[in-house]
C-alpha cells in the first residue's frame, strides 16, 4: 500500500482561537503582536486586517495609521504549540499517527485510515466541517510524501487531493516557497526569476547543491518522493493494548475487579500467543465526569500469568475512585520481553533465586513498599569496605567475580563509623582500651593492622588502619584509625563493625 | 502380643508432636545441620525445618552472633536450592561476611523494608512462598498473634524461618519451635599466640518445643559448627605485644 500523508494548514490558528473564545471578534480586524526590539511586531492577522495592507512582522504603529480601528491582543510565545497538541489529539480519532508541523500546521499519516469514512475526498471533507463548526478555518491536502501535501496545502488553491504517483506533477507549478525554504534562498530563487518549481526541478544537483546549499537539493528530493521522510508521532503507539468499553458506568469494586480481569484474560492470552510477557504494565480509567487516573506495575520476571498480575493491581485498587462512575478501561503493556521456556526449571527441585515463585513474591513486595528496596549483592571490585558489596536489582545476574575470604570482615557494619576514644600505646599497634556509648572496653586481643586505601579516583580522604580488636568479655569489633600515627594530634579512632 | 504401655505412650508422644507441626524429615533429604551436640536437644534429634527459630538479642555484640550463628545454619538449608530472604527495618548485616559463614552473599535477596510495620507482613508473604527455602526476620516487636500466622505459614511451605529480635526489654511468649540467645565470648588460640581466634559463642537454647532446652559454647572454625565440650581453663590475661 502506498503511503500517503495529509498536511494540515491552520490559515489563522491563533486568531481562530481568540474568536472562538470571543465571539463577539468574528470577522473583526485584529492582530497579535510580540515585543520585539522595544517595539511591538505583529504576529498574527485576520482576513479582515489584511484587507487594511495589515501584514506579520509589521510594526503596531504602522498598522495603526493605515487601520485605525484595529484591535491589538499581547501575544504570547508557546502559545501556537500549545494550540497545535490540543488539536493533534483531538486529530488522533482520523489518525494514530499525528506530528506537529509549527508554527502552524499538522501533519497525518493516513495510510489505510482513509476508507473508515468513505475515502479520501469524505476524509478531507469531514476534517473540514468539522472544523469549520468549532470555527478553524483550514486547507488540507493529501499527497504521497510529506512535502509534497505541504506545498500542495498551502501554496495551491485547488487539486487538494493529489492522486497516487501524481505529486512531482502538482508540485511543477507551484512557487519555491511550496518546499519549506529558508527566506534567504527564496529571496535567491526570485532574483534569478525562478518563480516556479517547474523551472529548476530539472537543474542537476549539483549545480543546485553549489548555488543553494544542501537543504534545498534536501527539500525537494523529500517533496518528490526521492528521499524518505519520517512522520515522529506525539504519542507512541502502545503495541499490546486493550480497550474495555463499558455499557453502563461502573461504581463498584467487584465490577471494577472483574474489569481488571477481563483485560488481563485479552492481553495475556494475546502475549502469551505470541512468546512474550509483560515486566511493565498501566491500567488506566476514565471517568464520566473526564477525570482519570492510573495505576502502574511493574514484575521481575517476564510474566503473562492472569492471577499474579491481577494480585499485584489487586494491591493498588483502594486508589481507583469511581465517582459517579467509570465508562473506560485501558491496559496498556508498557514493556514487554520474551518469556523464558519454562522447561529447564524442572529439574531444580527447588527453584533457586531466579525462580518463577520467588519472582512472584518479590513483586508483590515491591509493590507494598517499592522496588527500590530489594537488592542483591554482588561483588564490587572495590577494597573501600562501602564499596565491596554492590547492591545490584537484578535477580538473574551472576557474580563476575568471587567473593574474598581471605581477610576478616564484620557481620555487622555501621553505615556511618562512629567516632570512639581510644588509648594506643604505639604506632601500628591496636588500641589498648576504647570507649563507645560511655562503656570501656577493654582490648585483649587484637589483628591487624589492615591497610585500606581510600580510592582517590573516586574521593579524596585518609587511608584506614583497621584492628579486629576483642575486648575482655569476647565481643570483637573492627576499628579502624584515620590517617596516621600522630603524637600530637589527637587520634581519629572510628568503630565500624561487629564480628560474630 | 499387645504393644506394652511404654510402646503405646512413646507412639502417642509421636504422634503429638506431629500435630504440633513438627515434621519428620522427608526421606533422602538430609537435615543434619552440622549442630553436633546441640542436636540431640531437639525432638528426635534433629532440628526443627520447616518451623520458626525466634533468636533473641539485647545489644549489637549479640545481634552480630546470632547473625553468624543463623548464617551457619541457612548455609546447610541452601545446600537443597530455593531462595533466602533477609528482611529487616535497619539492617546492619555486611553482605560479604556471609562469605566466611559458608553462603554466598549473592543467594540472598536483602529486603529492606521503609516501614516497621510492613516487616511482618513481607516475611509471612516470603514464607508462605514455596520456592523459598528459608526467611530471616530482623525485626523488634513479635507478639502470639504474629508468631502464630507465621507458623501457620510455615507449616504449609515448609520453609524454615529465622526471626531474629533486637532490642528486646522483656520476651514475651510466642508461638515459635525455639528460643536462643547468643553471646560472643572469648575466642582462643593456641597458648602465646596473638591475636583474634575464630568465632566462639555460648548458645543458650532456652526453649525449645518438647525438646530439652540447654547451654553450649559453640565455635565455627572450618565452615562448620564445632562443639567445645571441656570447659577451657582461660588463662592469665593475653599480651599482644
Amino acid at each position: 500500500m502506498p503511503k500517503r500523508f495529509a498536511s494540515i494548514w491552520f490559515r489563522h490558528l491563533l486568531t481562530d482561537q481568540k474568536a472562538i473564545r470571543q465571539p463577539g471578534l468574528k470577522g473583526k480586524a485584529y492582530v497579535f503582536a510580540e515585543p520585539d526590539h522595544g517595539r511591538m511586531l505583529i504576529m498574527a492577522v485576520t482576513d479582515a486586517a489584511r484587507k487594511y495592507g495589515v501584514t506579520e512582522g509589521m510594526t503596531v504603529a504602522d498598522a495603526r495609521v493605515i487601520a485605525p480601528d484595529l484591535h491589538v491582543f499581547d501575544g504570547k510565545a508557546g502559545r501556537n504549540l500549545k494550540l497545535l497538541t490540543a488539536l493533534a489529539e483531538w486529530f488522533l480519532r482520523y489518525t494514530p499517527l499525528v506530528q506537529l508541523d509549527p508554527p502552524d500546521g499538522l501533519l497525518l499519516d493516513i495510510t489505510g485510515c482513509t476508507h473508515l469514512k468513505g475515502g479520501e475526498k469524505a476524509y478531507l471533507q469531514e476534517i473540514v466541517a468539522r472544523l469549520k463548526a468549532i470555527g478553524y478555518d483550514v486547507r488540507p491536502a493529501i499527497a504521497d510524501t510529506i512535502g509534497a501535501a505541504w506545498g500542495v496545502a498551502r501554496c495551491a488553491t485547488s487539486g487538494l487531493i493529489v492522486p497516487v504517483g501524481e505529486h512531482r506533477n502538482a508540485l511543477m507549478p507551484l512557487p519555491p516557497s511550496a518546499l519549506r525554504l529558508a527566506m534567504d534562498q527564496l529571496m535567491k530563487l526570485r532574483n534569478l526569476g525562478m518563480h516556479q518549481i517547474s523551472s529548476f526541478i530539472y537543474m542537476p544537483n549539483s549545480v543546485l547543491r553549489r548555488r543553494f546549499g544542501k537543504n534545498m537539493v534536501l527539500r525537494l528530493h523529500q517533496a518528490l518522493g526521492q528521499e524518505v521522510e519520517y512522520l515522529f508521532p506525539i504519542k507512541e503507539p502502545v503495541p499490546y493494548s486493550e480497550r474495555l468499553e463499558c455499557l453502563e458506568a461502573i461504581r463498584t469494586r467487584p465490577a471494577i475487579e472483574i474489569a481488571l480481569n477481563n483485560l488481563l484474560e485479552r492481553l495475556c492470552k494475546r502475549l502469551y500467543g505470541e512468546g512474550l510477557g509483560l515486566r511493565s504494565a498501566t491500567l488506566t480509567w476514565y471517568r464520566i465526569d473526564g477525570k482519570n487516573g492510573k495505576i502502574t506495575i511493574g514484575t521481575n520476571h517476564a510474566s503473562n500469568r492472569v492471577q499474579h498480575l491481577f494480585k499485584l493491581f489487586f494491591n493498588h485498587l483502594d486508589t481507583v475512585a469511581p465517582g459517579l462512575g467509570i465508562e473506560l478501561f485501558t491496559l496498556d503493556a508498557n514493556k514487554t520481553e520474551p518469556i523464558s521456556d519454562k522447561q529447564s526449571e524442572l529439574w531444580s527441585a527447588k527453584g533457586g533465586v531466579d525462580s518463577t515463585e520467588v519472582a512472584e513474591l518479590l513483586d508483590r513486595v515491591a509493590g507494598r513498599i517499592g522496588t527500590a528496596h530489594i537488592n542483591r549483592y554482588l561483588p564490587g571490585e572495590h577494597y573501600w569496605p562501602e564499596r565491596t558489596p554492590q547492591a545490584n536489582a537484578d535477580i538473574k545476574k551472576a557474580p563476575e567475580s568471587e567473593w574474598r575470604t581471605d581477610k576478616p570482615r564484620p557481620m555487622q557494619i555501621l553505615d556511618k563509623p562512629e567516632p570512639i576514644e581510644a588509648m594506643a600505646l604505639t604506632p601500628d599497634y591496636p588500641p589498648k582500651l576504647f570507649i563507645w556509648k560511655g562503656e570501656q572496653h577493654v582490648i585483649v586481643g587484637a589483628d591487624g593492622p589492615e591497610r585500606i586505601e581510600r580510592e582517590w579516583w573516586l574521593e579524596p580522604g585518609e587511608h584506614r588502619d583497621y584492628y579486629v580488636a576483642e575486648d575482655e568479655a569476647g565481643r570483637r569489633y573492627w576499628l579502624f584509625r584515620s590517617g596516621h600515627y600522630n603524637a600530637e594530634n589527637n587520634q581519629h579512632w572510628y568503630l565500624h563493625g561487629f564480628f560474630a | 502380643m499387645s504393644p506394652t504401655k511404654e510402646e503405646i505412650i512413646s507412639k502417642l508422644r509421636q504422634e503429638m508432636i506431629r500435630w504440633e507441626g513438627f515434621r519428620a524429615p522427608q526421606p533422602g533429604t538430609s537435615n543434619d545441620l552440622g549442630l553436633g551436640a546441640v542436636a540431640f536437644a531437639f525432638p528426635d534429634g534433629v532440628f526443627p525445618t520447616g518451623a520458626i527459630h525466634e533468636f533473641i538479642s539485647n545489644s549489637p555484640e549479640n545481634t552480630a552472633a546470632s547473625g553468624g550463628f543463623i548464617t551457619g545454619l541457612v548455609q546447610k538449608l541452601l545446600s537443597n536450592g530455593g531462595a533466602c530472604l533477609w528482611i529487616s527495618y535497619t539492617r546492619r548485616i555486611y553482605p560479604p561476611a556471609l562469605k566466611l559463614f559458608g553462603v554466598d552473599p549473592d543467594r540472598v535477596i536483602f529486603v529492606d523494608v521503609p516501614l516497621q510495620k510492613d516487616v511482618l507482613w513481607v516475611t509471612e508473604e516470603a514464607l508462605k512462598c514455596e520456592g523459598v527455602a528459608t526467611v530471616i526476620c530482623e525485626t523488634k516487636d513479635l507478639s502470639f498473634t504474629e508468631s502464630q500466622r507465621l507458623q501457620l505459614a510455615v507449616e504449609k511451605s515448609h520453609a524454615t524461618g529465622f526471626i531474629l529480635r533486637k532490642d528486646v526489654k522483656k520476651a514475651n511468649t510466642t508461638a515459635c519451635v525455639t528460643r536462643w540467645q547468643i553471646r560472643p565470648v572469648r575466642s582462643h588460640l593456641r597458648i602465646g599466640m596473638p591475636g583474634v581466634g575464630h568465632p566462639r559463642w555460648q548458645v543458650e537454647l532456652l526453649k525449645v518445643r518438647n525438646g530439652k532446652p540447654g547451654n553450649w559454647t559453640i565455635e565455627w572454625k572450618k565452615q562448620s559448627f564445632q562443639t567445645v565440650t571441656a570447659p577451657q581453663i582461660i588463662e592469665p590475661k593475653r599480651r599482644y605485644a
